[in-house]
């Protein structure tokens, strides 16, 4: 990979997600060994800094560390010192000072990652920065694609539920057109992003309409906060209009995948059967979630020589 | 006793027009404009030569942090950073802790400028605390020479409350200027919304916002028939509307700051919070209106919204850090680099017209003339220099400009009839 940390999708050429994608081939292999693990990255040690709490992909990457035998290091800000006023600079330099070779952030607020990017000399990846990009995300979904589809080219992807409030569909935008799917945004106005100028993607607000042309239905979370702040009327009526119905589910082709980041509502933006449909892939995004990751602490660590205090 | 002072060899500008001429300064006041002075014994000479001799600058706008917030920036840090950009007076902003909305803290406020490098005046809060819920005494403040009333940082966002504050002004001989911001729909909002909030993840601001309270005040100024000034607009719609009012004769005027027409939304992509302000930065489009109604006469002033803050503050998460910028010393350059207006229009826009709304011009921004209090700036408009954010006089350091060339710089400020910058200099 060219630069050195993995902050969002853009970063990436086409070439590099074709590399870290069949790279993720061999560690999904390493991942079904009766001992999953290499010494790859003995020695070596990835800090996951979650300033948010997300349990899940805080455990895959550091399940994908262990896999390579790096040592991992884990701060979350429910055991830190965030909490007694400690400014983000000094939680960083701190960290740092301990010595690590990559670190993995996670937090609220859009942005941090590239402000962390300014005062370490570790690599930084991206582990999700408010609404922003969540890209290891946005690979793993592009690699189960892969699995199933062989390619993305020429695919119709409908990204459907609350893309406004969302790192997964900012990522998987870039990543999916990039690799030449066709991209729908299927929402209400009001959890679509303001402004969709540059973004190459077609807006619906039509569901029935579009699952039946649809070679993935990609659903986002939908968080019961947005009742509150009078984006919905009502979950209910969310689910009415855009959740992912057994019914629904009948308009979809045959091969159509289902696939959703997690974690699910069932019952809101999935009905909780369509979740267990052989075509829906969520079980096999997370299995693939560890192995991408594994790709991408390998490209950024392993194979170029970087190293503590490099 | 102050050394009787000469400025020689330069061309003065004021509202009157231009003219080769050296001034001479007795005792606070300038006693003769003539085109060849031989300084009295023992006289300060100020070399002149090449450069633009103009009333000082007087800024509406510019938050000196005292008191509450020392850290970031003192009334003593804040009137020499301005006096090294030119400034002969600035208006400092009420929302201090606490804030300015009471005799005490006027006073206060005023004793700390007694001594400062420029002269220090005060704008009132409109309501208590500047909550918003009642109105706070404004006779009081104005018994003591407060002329401008604000709320800045928030607006008053209660139509009946601000009727009622533009209604008890008329009586005071005093201007109520707003912040132009409906809370509501500005609300969680971290930076203009378009298609780089959309892009960047960042809850965004309608530039609706801003517009809204802008028709809203119009319509209240033309209500109460009172005077209104509008703060820092950044968008092209509220500008129509204020061209639009102006049109209609009613008594309003507005402001705008150098930011607002040098930098735009994209410079947001970096995530540093230094590009952090409130209004927002703006599309080009916008940026380009602001710099239109600079010139045709829209906008009556160029204020810094000069806002410190402290480095710490400033390395927060982008929608956790607080908005604002420093402009004191750089919105003279700024104006001379970037905007293609005549010096006689920028230096109008800088001085004698905020002089004017501030209800200063009996003091700054008047000819340079026998008779005149010396406020004076001396500006060489031919120098070119980079912006250097640890060399600012500011006790913080959160200019956007790092590493800007900039054409125009502040040679000597005279205060009251005393160099208080020489050279580039600060004497206090």
């Amino acid at each position: 990979m060219t630069g050195k940390h993995l902050l969002s999708i853009a970063d990436l050429g086409l070439d590099e997600i074709d590399e870290i994608l069949r790279l993720t081939d061999s560690f999904v292999e390493v991942s079904e060994r009766a001992i999953p693990k290499v010494p790859t990255l003995r020695g070596r040690t990835v800090v996951s800094l979650f300033f948010e709490e997300s349990t899940r992909t805080r455990l895959s990457f550091e399940t994908a560390a262990k896999r390579l035998s790096a040592d991992t290091m884990n701060f979350s800000v429910s055991t830190s010192s965030v909490k007694k006023g400690e400014s983000l600079r000094d939680t960083v330099e701190t960290i740092e000072a301990m010595g690590i070779d990559a670190v993995v952030v996670r937090h609220a607020s859009a942005g941090v990652p590239w402000q962390i990017a300014r005062w370490v000399d570790a690599p930084v990846i991206n582990a999700g920065d408010g609404w922003h990009e969540h890209p290891t995300q946005a690979l793993l979904d592009c690699y189960t694609i892969r699995q199933s589809r062989g390619s993305l080219a020429g695919l119709r992807i409908a990204i459907v539920g609350d893309v406004k409030h969302s790192r997964v569909a900012r990522s998987n935008v870039l990543a999916f057109t990039g690799l030449g799917a066709e991209v729908t945004l299927v929402a209400p106005p009001t959890l679509l992003p303001p402004n969709l100028t540059g973004w190459p993607v077609a807006v619906s607000h039509d569901l029935d309409g579009v699952l039946p042309k649809a070679d993935v239905v990609y659903l986002l979370r939908m968080q019961k906060e947005r009742q509150i702040e009078s984006l919905l009327p009502s979950l209910r009526e969310y689910t009415a209009r855009y959740g992912l119905t057994r019914e629904r589910a009948r308009l979809l082709s045959d091969d159509a995948l289902v696939m959703h980041p997690g974690p699910m509502n069932r019952g809101v933006e999935i009905a909780a059967d369509v979740a267990d449909l052989p075509r829906s892939m969520i079980t096999r995004q997370v299995a693939n979630g560890v192995a991408v990751r594994m790709a991408v602490l390998f490209l950024m660590l392993g194979s170029t020589g970087v190293g503590r205090g490099a | 006793m102050v050394r009787d002072l000469v400025v020689r060899g330069g061309t003065v500008v004021d509202a009157t027009g231009t003219r080769r001429a050296d001034v001479l300064v007795r005792a606070g006041h300038i006693v003769a404009v003539a085109d060849d002075i031989d300084p009295p014994a023992r006289a300060e000479v100020l070399d002149a030569s090449g450069c633009t001799v103009a009333p000082g600058l007087v800024d509406l706008h510019a938050h000196l942090r005292q008191p509450g917030r020392e850290e970031a920036e003192t009334v003593d840090t804040g009137a020499r950073a301005a006096a090294l950009g030119g400034y002969t007076a600035v208006v400092a902003m009420p929302n201090t802790d606490p804030a300015i909305d009471c005799a005490a803290v006027v006073r206060e406020v005023l004793d700390l400028g007694s001594t400062a490098a420029c002269d220090v005046h005060v704008a009132g809060a409109i309501t208590v605390g500047r909550a918003g819920q009642r109105l706070a005494p404004l006779a009081e403040m104005a018994a003591l020479g407060v002329r401008l009333f604000t709320d800045d940082g928030a607006g008053v966002q209660d139509s009946r409350l601000m009727r009622r504050a533009l209604e008890y002004a008329s009586a005071l001989d005093i201007t109520l200027a707003q912040h132009c911001e409906d809370a509501a729909l500005a609300s969680g909002g971290h930076m203009h919304e378009g298609e780089w909030s959309s892009h960047l993840g960042i809850p965004g601001v309608p530039a609706e916002a801003e517009e809204l309270m802008v028709l809203r005040d119009i319509a209240l100024a033309r209500l109460t028939g009172t005077r209104m000034h509008f703060l820092h607009l950044s968008v092209a719609a509220a500008l129509d509307a204020v061209r639009a009012a102006k049109g209609a004769g009613l008594p309003v005027t507005a402001e705008a700051a150098p930011h607002h027409f040098t930098l735009d939304d994209s410079v947001v992509a970096s995530y540093d919070p230094v590009f952090k302000v409130n209004p927002p930065l703006r599309p080009t489009a916008d940026v380009e209106a602001v710099r239109v109604a600079l010139g045709d006469g829209t906008l009556d002033a160029i204020a810094t919204d000069h806002a410190p803050h402290t480095q710490e503050d400033k390395e927060a998460p982008f929608d956790e850090a607080p908005p604002g910028m420093l402009g004191l010393e750089t919105a003279l350059a700024l104006a001379l680099t970037e905007l293609s207006l005549p010096l006689e229009r920028v230096l109008a826009l800088l001085s004698w017209q905020p002089a004017r709304i501030a209800g200063l011009e009996a003091e700054h921004g008047g000819p340079v003339a026998e008779g005149r209090p010396a406020h004076l700036c001396v500006i060489d408009p031919a120098t070119v220099w980079v912006v250097e954010p640890e060399k600012l006089a500011s006790r913080s350091r959160n200019t956007p400009y790092g590493g800007r060339k900039l054409t125009g710089r502040v040679r000597h400020t005279v205060l009251g009839g005393e160099a208080v910058v020489i050279d580039g200099q600060a004497q206090r």
